[in-house]
């Protein structure tokens, strides 16, 4: 029964004007097995998810179901054909409950019986052990849940294989537990689970098999025992890499003039996000970070910095002088940049184009009766896209048809281009491979060392211990303690996350 | 050739600037004399030229005023402003209250020409910032948000008159018909030079400021361009105060064509034309990224085929109806889905091609 194969794809081909996305690719998916599918950014795992759930149409190959050849032109044929997805950003409509959305497209035109509905619908999350409501509005449970909520739908539609995109980068560890828990449960009931994620840690905690892509291309399919977790990533890179090793010793430390001089001094500062009073201060040169579990208010606290946040309270100088921020313009004119957490609402601008969207902030701060010429925006725009190496067509391409790391490299090379004297970086690694993470946190370390302050913020405590000098630890909304030197241990981190004492 | 065909193809003014060939084109084989230009005089003596293409031109402009800003506003708020023609009517009617006082037939002006447009110009930015207003720090739909204009602006026209309906004939001033038919000694009609003024003026705005980008930004995603240092509000207010000024001189233009004004009629229905020329400029009415030639075509397409629908006595109560055939015609070739589709087909029909030939070859 384990090694009977449910979905095979063979041959794969899928090209995009310039690109070949995918060339020649096998995948091979067994009964009860989670599987997972690595590979960086742009190495066409999300091409090969599309192409199979119907949303592109393949351009060459052959993929079969239980033996039989299918044909996939439609997400609608996907799901028809027993293929159901969990996209990475929840694709429910939060404004209608949790039955609604699980039957939702499904009642093949018929009535609906709404008590019924509602009755399968609270068994159904009851036997999956979800703690969510038939009739409670969606938008009233937490991310993790509307993610189980998903995935009760797919099972309901009795799918054969379910694929999981990048489901836990929003979720914390006790609702990946619970993620982890339900996929088990699947798993044992026959169902052959794809998992697209980034993080290794989950993949060898309950994955069976890894398939690796790079550059649209099958590098291989393993089995989890026989892979050990440096030759999976030197596979994922297509060399080896030390990238384990300890980047922060190689850097070398700012000593030019003001250095170890406080560029930015908050006291007391508060914003309408709910975050307690919170005092910072950064020197220059240094790379310090605000570390807590999700929802600790980390990123509220950077936000209340850079004026994001309705600010209410509390002072800040800079370079000894006080300063006003209460819009991101008052910042940015101080020399303060912010890369923000979420990439799609709060970064890129997608219809506009890559050179667009790396001089916008520039741009803005020159003032609107100032514009670029032509040759000026696209020089800056060559200059990072050959620093950063972002891979793109051209500058004039749409930043939205680029992948994740990319746009991350763009709106990073939007604000390393207005050189700011502080920049913050939330989360600039999340969704993002580890060959680019690598590189964005060299980067962070080259930039200190040349005087640049830079905060930043990572729910991966290793990335935090390996870039920063000094880090600041939330809770509830609190800063609760600051660990340096040689408390910059994992082991510190997470007993002052658990139960520090509240600073004064 | 292939590729210099594809991006001809691809370029977003090519539907309606082929939609203007299409139609000059039935024009030329329907009745070539469409396309005669006469010089003639005119009833005082004064050289005009006649014809077809120069109604077109003269009778455009305001809808090609209007699209500029509609085109702003459609970008930055992702929605129209449906009160256009009701604020014509109102800066028409301010227009005349200025310069004719308490009397509807003055026999001489009040005060100056541009006094009078001047304050009608501040009226209107007044009332379309008022929309901007509402739609920028309310969050109302654009559409909605003017909707209450659009019911009111006519009723609000004809109480700055005080519901009578001022003339001012040629012998109280003979300069005022001249904005909107023809300065003596100048052949082509006057509108024409102000729209395109009116577009010279914006391609210059729009080349040496950042007024696209800005409104671009905003409309795509206005978080993210909050989060770069611009103040989308504010941003979608200028488009609408834009399109305020634009509003004021198609009042101008229209009041100027009759010297008088009829509230209930004048510009009327001009908002759904001004917001379809944004639509056929292959501008996406949900706002972000636009194109300001597209929409100026755009507007010169629609009078382009009101105008031969005319020739062509079609009544004016059935004019609508051709028109709405016509404008689905255009609407769905425009459509991305569509495109796709038909460049799919080209493409295959090529691959095909080329495989013949090269069967053919061997």
């Amino acid at each position: 029964m384990q090694d009977e194969a449910i979905l095979k794809m063979r041959g794969i081909c899928k090209f995009f004007p310039g690109v070949r996305a995918l060339d020649g690719v096998d995948f091979t998916l067994c009964r009860g097995d989670i599987h997972a599918l690595m590979g960086e950014n742009g190495a066409g795992k999300s091409t090969l998810i599309k192409v199979l759930t119907g949303v592109y149409p393949k351009d060459e190959g052959e993929i079969t179901l239980e033996d039989k050849v299918v044909s996939i032109r439609s997400p609608q044929d996907a799901q028809n054909a027993g293929i159901s997805t969990v996209y990475q950003e929840i694709t429910l409509c939060p404004n209608l409950s949790v039955a609604e959305n699980m039957y939702i497209g499904r009642t093949k035109g018929k009535l609906m019986n709404w008590k019924k509905m509602n009755k399968e619908a609270d068994k159904l999350l009851q036997s999956l052990d979800i703690p969510a409501k038939a009739n409670q509005q969606l938008s009233s449970c937490s991310i993790a849940v509307q993610q189980m909520v998903a995935i009760a739908r797919a099972v309901d539609m009795e799918c054969k294989v379910l694929i999981l995109d990048e489901p836990t980068s929003s979720l914390d560890e006790n609702e990946v537990e619970k993620l982890f828990r339900l996929m088990r449960d699947l798993k044992a009931k026959g169902v052959g689970i794809i998992f697209v994620t980034h993080f290794l840690d989950q993949v060898y905690e309950v994955c069976d098999k890894i398939t690796v892509l790079r550059d649209g291309k099958l590098v291989g399919e393993y089995v989890i025992e026989d892979l050990p977790r440096v030759q999976l990533v030197s596979k994922m890179l297509g060399k080896d890499l030390d990238d384990m090793s300890d980047i922060k010793s190689e850097a070398s430390v700012y000593d030019g003039e003001g250095a170890g001089e406080n560029v930015l001094e908050c006291e007391k500062l508060c914003s309408n996000a709910g975050i307690k009073p919170f005092n910072f201060h950064i020197k220059k040169g240094e790379v310090n970070g605000f570390t807590g579990l999700l929802g600790s208010g980390r990123s509220e606290c950077v936000r209340a910095i850079f004026g994001a946040d309705h600010v209410i309270g509390g002072t800040v100088k800079k370079n000894g002088k006080t300063i006003k921020i209460s819009k991101p313009i008052h910042a940015m004119k101080n020399g303060i940049a912010y890369l923000p957490e979420d990439r799609k609402i709060d970064g890129i601008v997608a219809d506009l184009s890559v050179r667009e969207n790396i001089i916008l902030a520039l741009q803005v701060m020159k003032g609107f009766f100032k514009p670029f010429t032509k040759a000026q925006a696209n020089e800056f725009a060559d200059k990072y896209i050959k620093l950063l190496g972002i891979k793109t067509a051209s500058a004039d391409t749409p930043i939205k048809s680029l992948s994740g790391g990319n746009q991350q490299k763009c709106i990073l090379a939007r604000w390393l281009l207005t050189h700011p004297e502080y920049l913050i970086l939330d989360e600039p690694t999340r969704g993002i491979d580890i060959g680019t993470k690598i590189d964005i946190q060299k980067l962070v370390l080259q930039l200190a060392s040349e005087g640049m302050s830079v905060t930043f913020i990572s729910s991966e405590t290793d990335e935090m211990l390996r870039t920063c000098s000094r880090l600041i630890v939330m809770r509830d909304r609190k800063v609760v303690g600051e660990l340096s030197g040689d408390e910059l241990t994992q082991n510190m981190v997470m007993n002052t996350i658990a139960g520090g004492e509240a600073q004064q | 050739m292939k590729s210099f065909l594809k991006k001809l193809t691809s370029n977003q003014i090519f539907i309606p600037c082929a939609a203007l060939l299409l139609l000059a084109l039935f024009n030329l084989i329907a009745d070539p004399s469409f396309f005669k230009v006469t010089l003639d005089h005119n009833s005082n003596g004064d050289p005009v030229l006649n014809g077809f293409l120069i109604t077109i031109l003269d009778n455009g402009s305001e809808l090609a005023i209007l699209a500029i800003g509609m085109t702003l506003v459609t970008a930055a708020s992702g929605g129209q402003d449906i009160s256009v023609g009701a604020g014509i009517a109102i800066a028409g009617s301010v227009i005349l209250r200025v310069l004719c006082g308490s009397n509807p037939r003055p026999d001489s002006l009040q005060t100056s020409l541009i006094v009078a447009f001047i304050i009608a110009i501040l009226v209107s930015m007044a009332f379309s910032a008022f929309n901007g207003i509402l739609v920028a720090y309310f969050k109302i739909q654009p559409m909605v948000a003017t909707l209450i204009l659009f019911t009111a602006g006519r009723s609000i026209a004809a109480w700055i008159n005080k519901n009578q309906l001022p003339i001012i004939s040629t012998s109280c001033d003979k300069t005022f018909g001249y904005w909107g038919t023809y300065i003596p000694g100048i052949p082509i009609p006057t509108p024409v030079f102000i729209a395109a003024i009116s577009v010279i003026i914006i391609m210059l705005v729009l080349k040496f400021t950042n007024l696209k980008l800005y409104t671009q930004a905003v409309g795509i995603n206005p978080k993210s361009s909050r989060l770069n240092g611009l103040n989308p509000e504010l941003i979608k207010v200028i488009a609408f105060v834009i399109l305020g000024i634009c509003v004021a001189i198609c009042g101008l233009i229209k009041v100027s064509r009759f010297q008088t004004i009829n509230y209930s009629v004048v510009a009327k229905d001009i908002e759904m034309d001004a917001i379809l020329a944004v639509a056929l400029g292959g501008n996406a009415l949900s706002g972000g990224k636009f194109n300001m030639w597209g929409s100026i075509i755009g507007a010169y397409v629609i009078q382009f085929l009101t105008t031969t629908l005319y020739k062509f006595n079609v009544s004016a109560d059935a004019l609508p109806a051709y028109k709405a055939v016509v404008v689905i015609m255009l609407v769905v070739t425009s459509a991305p889905v569509v495109r796709e589709k038909l460049s799919k087909i080209f493409k295959k029909k090529a691959k095909a091609a080329s495989k013949s030939e090269g069967g053919a070859a061997a």
